[in-house]
């Protein structure tokens, strides 16, 4: 269902503008996939009262801050264990949760993966730029092997966590992936997200020039953003020598290098009904709550 | 049970320390639980899963203590009152949201049962050993209150004391005690709902546009809005100003920093008294919490029954120390027996308290045993023999 575009550029409203201007860097990507989010909301005309914001610690988490809902800025990694209960004390509130690729699959990954185990109604959106921002251009789960970060200088030699297909195994009901070159499409998934009932996880491919970007020589954020266009092949490079994704295709194809098919996948990819848990939970107290 | 019932008896009721904790915290409107079973404290979480979906009330496993006190202050921030319960190991991994939940004042419970540690330690033996992480575990200056029953009765009274004070100050309370206390079953008297003093949390009424949720203008402990209310606003673990921004003002910062951190000293006089016992003509007092404290005071009749002149105080609030009421102590006795289950942590409290008017002596135990009465007892009577010492001396 495409989002309602035209009461979508009201998404100012849900500003703080007074707090303007925010911190971060020029180029990065981070203020659209805000933007996709706001406009989502603003499209299906939700009253901000109605919303809570919920983040942990990195550039992504402090998007909190500049917005005008309830927000809760927590601890490092922690925003789904905070958001967890606030559901609960408050289910019919939409509860949002914002994080970085370190905060939620790093030092956070225990709570995200249990938080879409119970399928509880929140929605997440990790904001996977594939570096420590914040603290100045580390290693995360998400940097590509043989990439350079702060604490990398020779390369990294570890893989990187795919989120979207660890979110499934893990039992999210709702699993997309978008970037932030197309943020209409991006919208789309947001509005979807939105409009789940269940835990939903949606992962936004976003640069970081000033750390990343400068680290690997990857030019300024309006290059960086060009090239997630060329994601496709960059994405086959990558599995091919880099393994940034596991290769999904099988046979001697992968290897040779001729027959890789992009193993990034986007949009939504993977859908399911499950009983949402503080609705479970409703039913099964017999309705006693109030 | 209707209104027009008159004259509810209280129920009694023969009930562990950890059963106690469930009912006390249920009397006491909480609402919410989330833990992670750890011995010996994993009763409350039994009994709040047991009690709570019954009362409309919500009880959540999370996947570790971090998440635990984390959900809790999502709850609290969600209107509700809310706890947790675990033991030294958990309560390790939840220092960084006690600190937050004090940052952001964020009012919450948290029981601590403790067991023998570092470490894994003794998971089914007692301690006291927790009582410096209690009040020094989390980062940065930030208040503590925490209170050390003695007795299921005192679990279920100080409980409800610890939700009550948690709602007033905006900010956690911990309830200290020990494996002994918690498994040990003893007679409650529980008062009928209504018939205890319940307190909740100061909440805005004027205007959204001025709602300040960490502005104490009027000297008070600010209103604290719950979520989803029409009052939006900010809640950080960063520093922040009146409003909940995040602020890098040193003028700001400062003086949050001094009414937070002040706000358990400020209201000292809402903190549940100390046991006094036979101090008015003691030469030799005895300084005790918890389950130390019961066997203290059956050391100190013993001693009497001896002609030694003993006294007996026992704080149920150990944080914020009792430093007047200790020097008190100290002025009028020749010696102050410490008796805990470590190796000596709140002696250095009370040798600091006491300024050097009476000689601080250990009778320290941390061998996953309870102290008993008769330790203490040679303590006070060597401490008797040793007649009108001066100085101070540890251990």
């Amino acid at each position: 269902m495409p989002a309602d575009h035209r009461t979508a550029s009201e998404y100012r409203r849900y500003l703080r503008q007074e707090m303007m201007p925010h911190i971060l860097c020029p180029g990065c990507g981070h203020g659209i996939v805000l933007g996709a989010l706001l406009r989502a909301l603003a499209g299906r005309g939700v009253d901000p009262d109605q919303v809570a914001m919920v983040a942990g610690i990195g550039c992504s988490s402090r998007l909190v801050g500049y917005v005008d809902f309830c927000t809760l800025h927590t601890t490092h990694g922690r925003a789904p264990a905070f958001a967890t209960g606030l559901k609960l004390a408050r289910p019919e509130l939409a509860v949002i949760v914002l994080t970085g690729d370190g905060d939620g699959l790093a030092i956070g990954g225990n709570h995200l993966i249990h938080a879409a185990r119970r399928n509880i109604g929140l929605l997440c959106v990790l904001f996977n730029n594939q570096v420590y921002g914040m603290t100045g251009g580390q290693l995360a789960p998400t940097t590509p092997s043989f990439q350079r970060t702060a604490t990398t200088p020779y390369g990294n030699l570890e893989p990187a966590f795919d989120a979207c297909r660890l979110l499934t195994a893990a039992g999210a009901t709702f699993v997309a992936r978008g970037m932030t070159l197309a943020p209409v499409p991006l919208q789309d998934i947001m509005a979807q997200a939105l409009a789940h009932k269940g835990f939903a996880f949606v992962e936004v491919l976003t640069e970081c020039p000033e750390y990343y970007g400068r680290y690997n020589r990857l030019g300024t954020g309006a290059e960086m953003l060009l090239a997630q266009g060329r994601l496709p092949e960059a994405v086959a490079d990558r599995l091919a020598r880099k393994t940034f994704l596991p290769v999904r295709e099988e046979g001697a194809g992968a290897a040779a290098g001729g027959q890789v098919r992009p193993g990034l996948a986007f949009g939504i990819l993977h859908r399911e009904e499950r009983p949402e848990l503080t609705e479970a939970l409703r039913a099964a107290s017999g309705g006693a709550r109030g | 049970m209707s209104a027009g019932d008159r004259a509810v008896p209280p129920e009694v009721s023969l009930l562990q320390g950890n059963q106690a904790c469930a009912r006390g915290a249920i009397a006491a409107g909480c609402r919410f639980f989330a833990g992670y079973p750890i011995t010996p404290s994993s009763e409350i979480a039994e009994a709040m899963a047991a009690l709570l979906p019954r009362m409309g009330g919500v009880f959540i496993q999370m996947e570790d203590e971090i998440a635990s006190l984390a959900a809790v202050i999502g709850a609290s921030l969600g209107g509700m009152k809310a706890m947790t319960a675990t033991s030294g190991p958990g309560f390790s991994l939840m220092q960084e949201h006690v600190g937050f939940a004090c940052h952001a004042e964020i009012p919450c419970v948290i029981v601590d049962v403790m067991r023998g540690g570092p470490s894994t330690g003794l998971p089914t033996s007692p301690s006291q050993a927790d009582v410096m992480q209690a009040r020094w575990g989390t980062h940065g200056d930030h208040p503590a209150v925490v209170l050390a029953p003695a007795s299921s009765q005192e679990v279920f009274d100080l409980t409800v004391g610890a939700f009550n004070l948690a709602e007033q100050l905006r900010t956690p309370v911990i309830l200290l005690y020990d494996e002994v206390i918690a498994h040990l079953r003893e007679r409650v008297v529980m008062p009928p709902a209504g018939g205890l003093p319940v307190q909740q949390r100061r909440r805005p009424a004027g205007s959204v546009e001025a709602y300040r949720p960490y502005a104490a203008a009027d000297g008070k402990i600010p209103p604290l809005a719950e979520f989803g209310t029409g009052y939006r606003f900010h809640v950080t673990g960063l520093a922040h100003d009146e409003r909940g921004f995040p602020t890098q003002d040193p003028a700001v910062i400062g003086s949050m920093q001094r009414r937070v951190q002040g706000k358990a000293e400020r209201h000292r006089r809402l903190l549940p008294p100390a046991e006094r016992l036979l101090m008015d003509d003691a030469e030799i007092a005895v300084f005790a919490y918890g389950i130390a404290g019961r066997a203290a005071r059956e050391a100190v009749r013993a001693a009497r029954a001896q002609g030694i002149k003993a006294g007996f105080f026992r704080p149920r609030a150990l944080w914020p120390f009792p430093d007047d009421e200790v020097c008190a102590v100290a002025a009028h006795v020749r010696a102050v027996v410490v008796a805990e289950m470590n190796l000596g942590q709140m002696i250095h409290e009370v040798a600091r308290a006491s300024r050097g008017q009476a000689e601080v002596v250990g009778c320290l135990r941390a061998d996953g045993e309870p102290i008993a009465p008769e330790e203490i007892l040679a303590a006070v009577e060597t401490a008797s023999r040793r007649g009108a010492g001066a100085g101070t001396s540890h251990g």
